[in-house]
C-alpha cells in the first residue's frame, strides 16, 4: 500500500478543511513563486520527466501537451481550460478535488497557465456540481484576496484570471472540442481534429485543455520533484491516481493509490471486498463505463495502469472501477450502459446517433432472452460500424463496452437467447418470424 | 430525457429581475469583448432559477436580445442540454440517477418509491403540486450510490426507506439535510478506512 506521505490529495475525505489556511498546512502554495521563477522550460521539462499522463481518460503525456502551445504569444491570446465535466459513469474523483482540494487545483492552474502562456483560465464544471462549483468559487475568491492569482500573481509578474463556467448536463462536453464549443455558447458537438486545440481552440486561439486531477497533481510533483513522482508506479505509468470503486463492494470509496496497484488489492483492501466474497465476482469495468469489462479470471491478476489495461484489451480510462457480482444480470447492466450512450450521443455523426440506439434496443432484447443467436454477431457488427467512424472518441466509448461484453460473455448471451425465428409457434410475431420461410414450408 | 417538450401555456413577457440582471452582467464580464455568446448557458440557468425552475420561450428571446445573438442559437442550446427544463417542474425536482453503478446498488428501488409516493409517471407533479421526479443519467457520485439530486443538493447512500423519509419531510414543508444518508463522511470507505488515518485523527 502507498505510504500516506506519498499521497498527493491529503484532504480527499475532508478531514482538515478546505480554506486557504488549512490548505497551507498541507503545503499548498509553498514555494510556488520559486517554481514559477525557474521558468517555463524547466516546468515543462520537469513535468515531462515525471512522465505524468493525463488523468481524464486518454492518458496523453501532460508535459508533451503543454509543449504544443506556441512558445511566443502571437496576435491571439492563449487559454488554459480545465475539464471538470466529470460525467463518466463510475467516476467521481474530480468532484472530491473540486470540493476538498480546490487550492491544489488553483495552484496547478497558475503553474499550468504560466507554462503555456495563458492569462485566462476557464474551469468547465458540469452543471450538476453546483455546490462543488460554489466551493471552488470561494477558494478562487480567497486566492484573489491573497494575491495568489489575479494581477501580478504572487509578485511573479504573471497575471492570471480564473473563471468558472457551468455546463448543463451533457456528457459529450467532457470531450475537449465539444467542451470548447460549449464554452463558446453553442451546442456541445465535437469539432474535427486537426486543427488541434493547442493551435486553434477556444475562440480560435491556442488552448490547452487538462483534466482536474492532472492539473491538481502538478504543484506537488514540482515541489517534490519529478524523480519522486516517477519512482512510483512503473515507467510510462508513473505516479498516483485516485481510484473510484463503486458497485457491488462492501465499502465503495474513493482512494488514492500508486499506479499499477493490483485490482484485487484495491477491491479487497480499500473497498472491503466484493459483496459475497471474491468468488462471487462476475466482472469489473476498470475505467469508467466506456472501457470494456473484464471477467473474474483476468481480474485475479490484473494491475491497474494504462499499459496493463491495454494488454488486457481494455483501458484505465478515468479509473472508475465498477464491480459487478454474480447477483447481477450482466446483460442488463450492459443494456443500461448502452441506454446511457443512446441518451448522451450528441447526434452529430450518424453511426453513433443511430448505432447507440440500435445497441441499446438489441441488448434490452438480449437481456429479456428475446433475441436470436445470430443477433449476437450482428450486434458485434454494429459496434464495428460505429467504432472509428465518428468525429470524436464517443463512438469508441459507446461500442467498446459492448464488444467487451460479447468478447467475455458471449456464451451467456447465447444460452439465454435461443429464439428461433422459423419455429412455427412464433409466427404471430411478424417482425421476428421470417414469413418467407414459413410459406416455403407450407408449399 | 429531461422535459424537452415546450410548454403549451407560455407567459407573454419575460424580463430579468434586478438580482438576475446583476448576476447576468457579472457573468458576461467573464468573457472577452465580443464573445458574450459564451454566457448563454449561464443566463439560461439564471432565467430558469428566476422562473420557478423552467425556461419559457420569451426568456430565450430575451436572452438572445441581451447577448445580441440569433434566437435560434439560444433555442438550440436550451434544447440540447438536459438541465434546462422547458416545461414546469415541481418546486422540489427529484432527479434519480439510474445509470449502472447506481442501478447495481438498487436505484430502481428508489424509482419505485418515487412512483408510489410522488407520481406514477415521470415529470408529473405530485398531488399537492410540490414535487416532480425523473430518471437521469450519471450524476457523478458513483461511490455514494444510489443517489439523487433535489434541485441543487445531492442526497447520497439512499435506500427505499430513507427516500420515503425524505419525501415525507418535504411534504411537511421542511428541507431534509443533503449529503450521505449512511452516516459516512463524503467518499471514505465506511468503517474500513486504511489511508490518511493521521489526518483523520489529527
Amino acid at each position: 500500500m502507498l505510504k500516506d506521505e506519498d499521497r498527493i490529495f491529503q484532504n480527499l475525505y475532508n478531514d482538515s478543511g478546505t480554506d486557504y489556511e488549512s490548505a497551507k498546512l498541507r503545503n499548498d502554495w509553498s514555494g510556488t513563486k520559486e517554481i514559477l521563477d525557474k521558468g517555463r522550460e524547466w516546468i515543462i521539462n520537469e513535468v515531462k520527466s515525471s512522465e505524468l499522463r493525463g488523468r481524464g481518460g486518454a492518458g496523453f503525456p501532460t508535459g508533451l501537451k503543454w509543449s504544443f502551445a506556441p512558445k511566443e504569444v502571437g496576435s491571439r491570446p492563449h487559454y488554459l481550460v480545465i475539464n471538470a465535466d466529470e460525467s463518466e459513469p463510475g467516476t467521481c474523483k474530480d468532484r472530491d478535488i473540486l470540493r476538498f482540494e480546490p487550492h491544489k487545483l488553483i495552484e496547478g492552474c497558475l503553474i499550468a497557465s504560466y507554462a503555456v502562456n495563458a492569462h485566462k483560465c476557464y474551469i468547465y464544471i458540469r452543471g450538476e456540481y453546483f455546490n462543488e462549483g460554489q466551493k471552488l468559487q470561494n477558494a478562487i475568491d480567497e486566492a484573489y484576496n491573497n494575491n495568489l492569482i489575479g494581477k501580478n500573481a504572487l509578485n511573479s509578474g504573471w497575471d492570471l484570471d480564473i473563471y468558472i463556467h457551468y455546463g448543463a448536463g451533457a456528457y459529450i462536453c467532457g470531450e475537449e472540442t465539444a467542451l470548447l464549443e460549449s464554452l463558446e455558447g453553442k451546442k456541445g458537438q465535437p469539432r474535427l481534429k486537426p486543427p488541434f486545440p493547442a493551435l486553434i481552440g477556444l475562440y480560435g486561439c491556442p488552448t490547452i485543455i487538462n483534466n482536474v486531477e492532472t492539473v491538481a497533481a502538478v504543484p506537488t510533483i514540482l515541489r517534490r520533484g519529478a524523480k519522486w513522482f516517477s519512482s512510483l508506479g512503473r515507467p510510462k505509468n508513473t505516479g498516483t491516481k485516485i481510484y473510484c470503486i463503486s458497485g457491488n463492494v462492501n465499502n465503495p470509496c474513493n482512494v488514492e493509490e500508486e499506479m499499477g496497484v493490483p485490482l484485487k488489492e484495491l477491491i479487497e483492501t480499500h473497498a472491503g471486498g466484493v459483496v459475497g466474497g471474491w468468488d462471487n465476482l462476475k466482472a469489473v469495468i476498470p475505467g469508467g463505463s466506456s472501457m470494456p469489462m473484464l471477467p473474474k479470471e483476468i481480474c485475479d491478476n490484473m494491475k491497474m495502469d494504462f499499459d496493463a489495461c491495454v494488454e488486457n484489451k481494455t483501458g484505465l480510462g478515468t479509473a472508475g472501477i465498477v464491480v459487478i457480482n454474480n447477483d447481477q444480470d450482466i446483460i442488463k447492466c450492459m443494456a443500461r450502459i448502452a441506454r446511457f450512450y443512446k441518451h448522451e450521443s450528441c447526434g452529430q455523426c450518424t453511426p453513433c446517433r443511430e448505432g447507440s440506439g440500435w445497441m441499446w434496443r438489441m441488448l434490452e432484447r438480449m437481456a429479456a432472452g428475446e433475441a436470436t443467436p445470430d443477433e449476437v454477431d450482428m450486434l458485434f457488427d454494429v459496434t464495428k460500424q460505429i467504432e472509428g467512424h465518428t468525429i470524436c472518441a464517443f463512438g469508441e466509448g459507446s461500442s467498446w463496452p459492448v464488444q467487451g461484453l460479447i468478447r467475455h460473455f458471449k456464451d451467456e448471451i447465447l444460452e439465454r437467447n435461443k429464439f428461433d425465428p422459423v419455429v412455427k409457434k412464433n409466427k404471430n410475431i411478424p417482425y421476428l418470424v421470417d414469413q418467407h420461410l414459413l410459406e416455403k414450408e407450407n408449399a | 430525457m429531461s422535459v424537452k417538450k415546450i410548454h403549451k401555456e407560455q407567459p407573454e413577457t419575460f424580463e430579468f429581475s434586478d438580482k438576475s440582471m446583476e448576476a447576468a452582467n457579472r457573468i458576461v464580464s467573464n468573457y472577452p469583448n465580443g464573445k458574450q455568446q459564451s454566457a448563454v448557458m449561464a443566463l439560461l440557468y439564471i432565467a430558469q432559477r428566476q422562473n420557478d425552475n423552467w425556461i419559457p420561450l420569451q426568456a430565450m428571446k430575451y436572452i438572445a436580445k441581451f447577448l445580441d445573438m440569433p434566437y435560434i442559437k439560444v433555442y438550440e442550446v436550451a434544447t440540447f442540454y438536459s438541465m434546462y427544463n422547458l416545461s414546469p417542474v415541481g418546486k422540489y425536482f427529484f432527479q434519480v440517477c439510474t445509470t449502472t453503478p447506481c442501478m447495481l446498488r438498487g436505484a430502481y428501488d428508489l424509482v419505485k418509491v418515487c412512483k408510489n409516493k410522488i407520481s406514477e409517471k415521470e415529470n408529473v407533479l405530485s398531488e399537492d403540486g410540490k414535487i416532480s421526479w425523473m430518471e437521469v443519467e450519471c450524476l457523478g457520485a458513483c461511490v455514494n450510490a444510489p443517489m439523487m439530486q433535489v434541485n441543487e443538493d445531492y442526497y447520497e447512500d439512499l435506500n427505499d426507506k430513507k427516500l420515503e423519509e425524505i419525501i415525507e419531510t418535504i411534504y411537511q414543508n421542511k428541507i431534509p439535510k443533503p449529503g450521505s444518508y449512511s452516516g459516512r463522511i463524503n467518499a471514505e470507505p465506511v468503517n474500513n478506512r486504511k489511508t490518511l488515518l493521521g489526518n483523520k485523527n489529527a
